[in-house]
């Protein structure tokens, strides 16, 4: 115990000194601009305590953004670091802390909120709600994880990174061999978000289960839907697991048990298992819903439904159960024996059995289709080579006597980045330029999107193709560098600059939202796409209570059905009802706060501290379970007036049909 | 959303979002089961790692072991009495049974708080031994749940003395119920791969 103030600020180091100046510039710029604009209020009451799921859905999507540019930001350092043989761009420690802190943001930090924020966005929009099932919950996850990212992200320039890589094999990870505080900042902000993640989990489950508009039974849900459920329960099933393993590593790390460290009787493998029976459905969790974007992009470009909808629904199903007992091939060399690694090795290849089905549907769904090669469309078309590429040597992998030759090299991380960039990014892009008209009501521009696509694109292939090659040639993965005569430097030179055009791609991105918040055309269509599901039958953006009167649906791709018969669209004044709404709350961003407070205690290690505020967590519970308030009602008045600023004419929806 | 009320339905279920907040209770129960069974996962590897530290039947007692059991098991039972009665619509045998139960819990938690103190005692912290980590965060889980548990229902007590029965309440009770007998369940299987399988070991 005691207070560590030699820990506190990192020093000496000129990169990170760059960032504690550029964070302190941003802080102080944020706050100012803010407050010479007179937003605190605004940004009080319409953000930060809202329980709209929509907004909620938007919050997470900035953050994901901006701990996409962190995890890049890690990247292209580790790239330049590689690019030459005996580079001394960074030294081995440091190096070790950026490898660890790119796959933890980019997998926890990136791409999970990016997709659970569309999923909040859509969801109860494509079933037919007015929100999600517990709305302050849902705020409440939302400040959890943001709380958790913040505490992680600012360990590299306060007490330090963590730096025995995503996974934090023992015994690297324990106090033994990692005795600064990097490890505890993985240990506790991971908890912190995975508690969110969690409450996410539940939330949807129930939303999907209970809050589907009349008619909505569970085959006639958009496959996006079904993904979330899905990928729900297996955050039930699987984000427990990691809340145990994390506790039991910061009893390790803090007060000195003997679980996972090998004195006193503990066992390292047993964080080994406990870190992927969470860590491969995690993978999952993140690729099902994805995989749902996809088929919503491709069944709307191609203008026609989902080919064998019902075979997609069961190989998400059994994609799910099999993602729980696979997890063994991320140790195949660790010494679990011949029946343990074939029993892994044929549960693991058979992934690949249900993901090919859902392949050649999505490859059935665009034949004969009359597709629109949008930007959304664009990054689906290129989802399906590269996402084969990464599956076949997934296969290659999957193989437990193979792996002996290739584990631990740069093919797994080839691999594994061929698997999640069009398995996640692509779909998150797709998903971005698919949705976007939805959130703020104008599109992003089509044409600075290509240029996004096509540097994107071919950057990331020419980044993770070499590091194949590299991978089968010896090139070990987490090394900080390697010598002249290994050979290797072209490949990782090629692959250096294959990050750099990446990095154009993303810059170009973030170039489009701005250049389309200042002059993409806002007087577009409540339904640009000339779309398929319920979410597109209302305006854009999306007024707050969603759904005038709730829809009712008789088939799959329901909206497309309502515009072909041309029923079901107008709203008459008679049918307009109250509605009752959710009141914003302050709570859920003060547990985020005090959370991150209590949490920052406990990487410190300054229990008492730690003790203080997790009373300010138990008085936080204490004042939720005494509210009372049942929210509000929105006048027919007021939806009257909201109602008539979209539609066309008085009590009618427009009259697209195609 | 909709505040639309069936009375036909008792009342912790009359209205949709009542009848939401218990089927999202279930889930997080479900949450809960991992969470336990991948405690007792670790339990299971690490039971019979000592290190040269004291052995279960070195420091198990398992009078104060029965005691515990007794008090907990009965403590669901009058659980189930005080839902029962709020079905009746009684809410005075509803506090009543409810004061009571969380008296039964806390008994049972002074009983795990002397047997914590008395390993300790006997040399057998969690710092020890792996098999002895794995014990105190099993059962120290189970015991914050508990001790969770009693905060939380005396929250709800003071709710129903506050408004009485009403849907809200009604549900806030029925779901401490739901958690309350969990956390039996969970004990019933600490009772048995805890206690009974190191005394027989």
């Amino acid at each position: 115990m005691g207070i560590k103030w030699d820990e506190f600020f990192i020093t000496g180091d000129p990169l990170i000194l760059g960032s504690q100046i550029a964070i302190l510039l941003t802080m102080v710029g944020a706050v100012a601009g803010i407050t010479y604009l007179k937003k605190w209020k605004y940004l009080w009451t319409e953000w930060l305590t809202t329980v709209d799921h929509k907004k909620i859905g938007i919050m997470y999507i900035i953050s994901a953004v901006l701990m996409f540019f962190r995890g890049g930001m890690d990247g292209l350092l580790m790239k330049a670091q590689t690019s030459r043989p005996e580079m001394e761009f960074l030294n081995s420690q440091h190096y070790n802390e950026i490898f660890t802190t790119h796959g933890v943001i980019m997998i926890l930090f990136m791409a999970m909120p990016f997709l659970i924020g569309l999923m909040n966005v859509v969801i109860p929009l494509q079933i037919g709600a007015r929100d999600v099932a517990f709305p302050q919950l849902n705020a409440l996850s939302f400040w959890l994880f943001f709380s958790g990212a913040m505490l992680f992200n600012i360990s590299f320039v306060i007490g330090g990174s963590p730096d025995a890589g995503w996974t934090s094999y023992f015994p690297l990870a324990g106090k033994e061999f990692s005795p600064g505080i990097g490890n505890n900042f993985y240990a506790v902000a991971l908890q912190i978000a995975g508690i969110g993640t969690l409450m996410t989990g539940i939330n949807f489950i129930v939303t999907i289960l209970k809050m589907r508009t009349k008619g909505m039974t569970l085959m006639k849900m958009p496959m996006f839907t079904w993904t979330t459920f899905v990928t729900s329960i297996l955050i039930v099933a699987a984000f427990p697991i990691f809340t145990v393993a994390l506790a039991l590593m910061t009893f390790d790390r803090l007060y000195g048990t003997h679980f996972f460290t090998v004195s006193g009787g503990g066992m390292d493998m047993l964080w080994a298992n406990l870190f992927w029976l969470w860590g491969h459905p995690e993978v999952y969790i993140v690729a099902l819903p994805a995989f749902g974007i996809f088929s919503e992009v491709i069944a709307t470009f191609s203008r026609k439904s989902l080919f064998g909808y019902k075979s997609m629904v069961f190989s998400i199903l059994g994609i799910a159960l099999l993602s729980m007992v696979v997890w063994v091939h991320h140790f195949y060399t660790m010494g679990s024996g011949p029946a343990v690694n074939s029993f892994f090795s044929i549960t693991t290849m058979a992934i690949a059995i249900p993901t090919g089905v859902k392949m050649f549907n999505w490859l059935f769904t665009m034949r004969k289709g009359r597709i629109k090669i949008t930007s959304a469309m664009l990054w689906a078309l290129a989802f399906v080579p590269c996402f084969v590429i990464g599956g076949v040597t997934g296969v290659m992998l999957a193989m437990g006597a193979a792996d002996y030759q290739y584990h631990n090299t740069l093919f797994l991380v080839a691999h594994f980045h061929y698997v999640l960039i069009p398995g996640v990014v692509f779909a998150v892009f797709a998903g971005l330029y698919y949705w976007w008209p939805k959130m703020f009501g104008f599109m992003l521009n089509e044409k600075i999107g290509k240029w996004h696509f096509w540097l994107f694109v071919i950057g990331f292939n020419v980044t993770f193709m070499p590091m194949f090659f590299l991978g089968l040639n010896g090139a070990v993965r987490r090394a900080y560098t390697y010598s002249a005569e290994s050979g290797f430097a072209p490949l990782f030179m090629l692959s250096a600059i294959g990050s750099i055009v990446l990095a154009a791609g993303f810059a170009v991105f973030c170039y489009n939202i701005y250049w389309s918040i200042r002059y993409a055309d806002r007087n577009i269509s409540s339904d640009p796409w000339d779309a398929r599901t319920l979410e597109w039958s209302t305006a854009s953006p999306v007024q707050f209570y969603n759904f005038a009167k709730l829809p009712e649906v008789k088939s799959l791709d329901p909206f497309w059905h309502m515009k072909k018969k041309n029923e079901g669209l107008t709203l008459h004044d008679s049918e307009i009802e109250e509605i009752h709404m959710p009141s914003n709350s302050w709570v859920p961003i003060y547990m985020g706060v005090i959370f991150g407070i209590a949490g920052f205690f406990l990487v410190f290690e300054w229990h008492i501290a730690a003790a203080v505020a997790g009373i300010g967590i138990f008085a936080g519970l204490i004042i939720r379970s005494f509210d009372y308030n049942e929210g509000f009602h929105v006048s027919k008045e007021e939806i009257h007036r909201i109602e008539n600023a979209w539609r066309k004419t008085e009590g009618e929806v427009h009259d697209h049909v195609s | 959303m909709s505040a639309k009320v069936d009375t036909s339905l008792p009342l912790e279920y009359q209205t949709e979002q009542d009848r939401m907040n218990i089927l999202g209770f279930w889930v997080f129960l479900g949450a809960e089961i991992v969470l336990f069974a991948t405690l007792f996962g670790v339990y299971g590897v690490l039971y019979e790692r000592f290190a040269g530290g004291p052995t279960h039947k070195d420091i198990f007692v398992i009078k104060d072991v029965m005691i515990q059991t007794v008090l907990l098991l009965t403590s669901s039972f009058t659980m189930g009495i005080a839902i029962f009665e709020m079905r009746r619509n009684n809410l005075k045998g509803l506090i009543t049974w409810l004061v009571i139960t969380l008296a039964l819990g806390a008994g049972f938690l002074f009983m795990e708080i002397n047997e914590f103190i008395h390993y300790a005692h006997e040399g057998a912290t969690m710092q020890t031994s792996a098999f002895l980590s794995s014990l105190f965060v099993l059962l120290g889980t189970h015991g914050a749940h508990v001790t969770l548990g009693i905060g939380w229902a005396t929250m709800v007590i003071i709710q129903l003395l506050k408004r009485g029965l009403t849907p809200t309440t009604a549900r806030k009770t029925f779901i401490i119920g739901l958690y309350w007998h969990f956390l039996d369940v969970v004990w019933i299987f600490i009772f048995t791969f805890v206690y009974l399988k190191g005394l027989v070991a």
